[in-house]
């Protein structure tokens, strides 16, 4: 008797006219655990999006970042996020299919998505995952995740109840090279009415107070902490960030002064990053902060005190203060971006 | 208004250790707080019956000492509260934790809009919150920074990745707030003793009457199996400045990193 080929969902996220990169983050871990899963039993990778109107283009970037199928469920209901209709679709499409894996990055969409449809299923759901695998004999999904602040990691296992589920911590997975001669399945669904019963409406976007980069898309962060000491002090952090096209961020310390905004705040009671570079000014490190951004790529930290413990985690320190060191710092970085430009020009 | 705010009493974050031999937490000794993110849900439930009238009920999940947290809350100016204990009940996931907290506020009257902190600092899921919406057929609107009552409805910001989004629901609903929401206040001396002379109803098993498959550790679809300290230090270059020519050569240096990992 042949048995059934196991499907690894991944939830994919529209972003304006085309697809949040972030799905193919999530892409990426379906694809390695299907290659581990198919020592056990066949799979194959699934994306699942929800949204209105977009391009075949858009959508079979899917296809191209390592889905075998993907069912684009289409609708112009689907442009906002209504948390009850988006679950009441994905319900009954998961208790159709059986999906045996359902993954979703760990962004405002899937940690808040996820859990209402986990309890709709039945299924177990694992936060914020940092690794996924696969048990070599049982064939079940390996969840490992932070908790306690980053404290520790914890490895987590749903034995039975299925699907078994896991957001992703986005900017944590490399992303496959895109093949565009690969082929795949693009099944268009047009769901029923009665999985538009919210009263919620949605009224509108609002942007962020500044027109500066939001620090969990940035790639690179600059971050100011209580060293910074006051208010106009800040300039510098800015003036920083924008000699390296970096966003901005800052410690709880810097928040609660009202030196910046909440939404630059990195740490436990703020944004968690993994930038490929962070680059710490004048924090100290409490574990509230590292909980934020202790997964960086690369990590540089300045700090007058030696013993701060941001240098536990820093892959470069200096010892020094940063209000002699950045500026000079700036004019360096001014410097050599001036001259790789110019090199290319002459090249 | 009736508002209820689920809350969680959590082990102080930086005080945790781990036994690394057999995995498990230290909780011996290490003072037990109200969940921080867990304050900022109480203070808007706070503001918002002193606005517009009515009452806030806490509840809880947790071991006998949970009832602290409780009291805590209510001397912030809460009304009253509700300790949901039973061994039954231990070990339990985000789902089975969201089962017993849904179905306790099943049994309360009117419940018009219920609060949760984002996430709590121990178990860092922010899962329970829809998951309690789930249960309860309700909305959900997580990662609120603004709330405003609109009527019968109430309007609020979502904090979401590149921005806000701003959404009307009308009650009863259930959200999630960030710390932007408010500032939470201190207890009072006269709310304390308010707390300490209060009430607080145990609801356990026998009293609730829920499906022992759905509880604890034997409801959880979940298990821990192992726990592990993260390999987080790394060995750094250190460069100490201590004269403008030590200055020089440490951001030279800092440069050539950047440039050499392509982040310049």
């Amino acid at each position: 008797m042949k048995s059934r080929v196991r499907e690894i969902w991944t939830l994919a996220e529209a972003s304006g006219d085309g697809i949040n990169p972030v799905s193919y983050e999530v892409l990426a871990r379906g694809v390695e655990l299907k290659a581990k899963l198919d020592e056990i039993a066949e799979a194959k990778v699934v994306a699942v999006l929800l949204a209105r109107s977009l391009d075949d283009d858009a959508v079979r970037t899917l296809v191209h970042y390592g889905a075998d199928e993907v069912l684009y469920v289409r609708d112009e209901r689907l442009a906002d996020f209504l948390v009850q209709n988006t679950a009441s679709i994905l319900t009954d499409l998961a208790g159709e299919r059986k999906p045996e894996i359902f993954l979703a990055a760990a962004t405002t969409y899937g940690r808040t998505i996820m859990p209402y449809v986990s309890v709709r299923l039945n299924a177990g759901l694992t936060a914020d995952c940092t690794v996924l695998d696969i048990e070599p004999e049982s064939g079940l999904l390996l969840q490992t995740r932070p908790a306690i602040g980053g404290n520790i990691l914890a490895t987590i296992k749903t034995e039975s109840a299925r699907p078994q589920m896991a957001t992703v911590r986005p900017h944590s997975t490399r992303v496959l090279p895109p093949d565009v001669s690969r082929a795949g399945l693009v099944t268009q669904i047009l769901p029923d009415d009665r999985h538009f019963r919210s009263r919620v409406k949605f009224i509108r976007f609002e942007s962020t107070s500044d027109d500066e980069m939001p620090i969990s898309e940035a790639r690179k962060v600059v971050s100011g902490g209580r060293g910074i000491g006051k208010a106009e002090n800040m300039a510098l952090v800015h003036e920083l960030a924008e000699a390296l096209d970096a966003g901005v961020g800052a410690s709880r310390e810097a928040v609660d002064r009202g030196w910046i905004s909440y939404p630059h705040q990195v740490g436990l009671s703020g944004k968690t990053v993994t930038p490929d570079l962070y680059l710490a000014l004048g924090i100290s490190g409490s574990i509230q902060h590292l909980a934020g951004m202790q997964t960086a790529e690369h990590i540089v930290a300045i700090n007058s005190d030696p013993d701060a413990q941001i240098f536990k985690v820093a892959d470069m320190g200096i010892v020094g203060n940063l209000f002699d060191v950045v500026p000079v710092l700036i004019e360096k970085i001014r410097r050599a971006r001036r001259a790789d430009s110019q090199e290319c020009r002459t090249a | 208004m009736h508002i209820v705010v689920p809350i969680k009493q959590v082990p102080e974050t930086s005080e945790v250790t781990m036994d690394e031999e057999s995995g498990t937490m230290i909780r011996a000794g290490v003072e037990s707080i109200i969940n921080p993110l867990d304050l900022y849900a109480i203070e808007q439930a706070i503001l918002l019956k002193e606005q517009f009238g009515g009452s806030v009920t806490l509840l809880s999940m947790g071991p006998k000492s949970a009832i602290e947290a409780i009291r805590e809350a209510i001397a912030m100016g809460c009304d009253r509260g509700y300790l949901l204990s039973d061994r039954k009940f231990a070990g339990a996931d985000t789902w089975a934790t969201a089962y017993v907290l849904a179905n306790a506020i099943r049994r309360m009257d009117c419940v018009d809009l219920i609060i949760c902190g984002e996430r709590a600092t121990d178990g860092d899921t922010g899962q329970v919150g829809p998951g309690i919406a789930s249960f309860l057929d309700l909305p959900v609107l997580t990662y609120v920074s603004g709330l405003e009552v609109d009527g019968d409805a109430i309007v609020v910001r979502r904090l979401v990745e590149n921005g806000y989004e701003v959404y009307r629901a009308p009650l009863p609903v259930v959200v999630t707030v960030v710390k932007e929401i408010a500032y939470p206040r201190l207890p009072t001396l006269r709310g304390k003793q308010r707390a300490r002379g209060m009430e607080i109803p145990l609801w356990d098993n026998a009293l609730l009457g829920l499906d022992e498959q759905c509880l604890g550790l034997a409801g959880s679809p979940t298990r821990v199996k192992r726990i592990f300290r993260p390999k987080v230090s790394r060995e750094g270059e250190m460069l100490v400045v201590r004269s403008e020519d030590d200055l020089e050569a440490a951001a030279d240096r800092v440069v050539a990193y950047l440039d050499e990992k392509n982040l310049l």
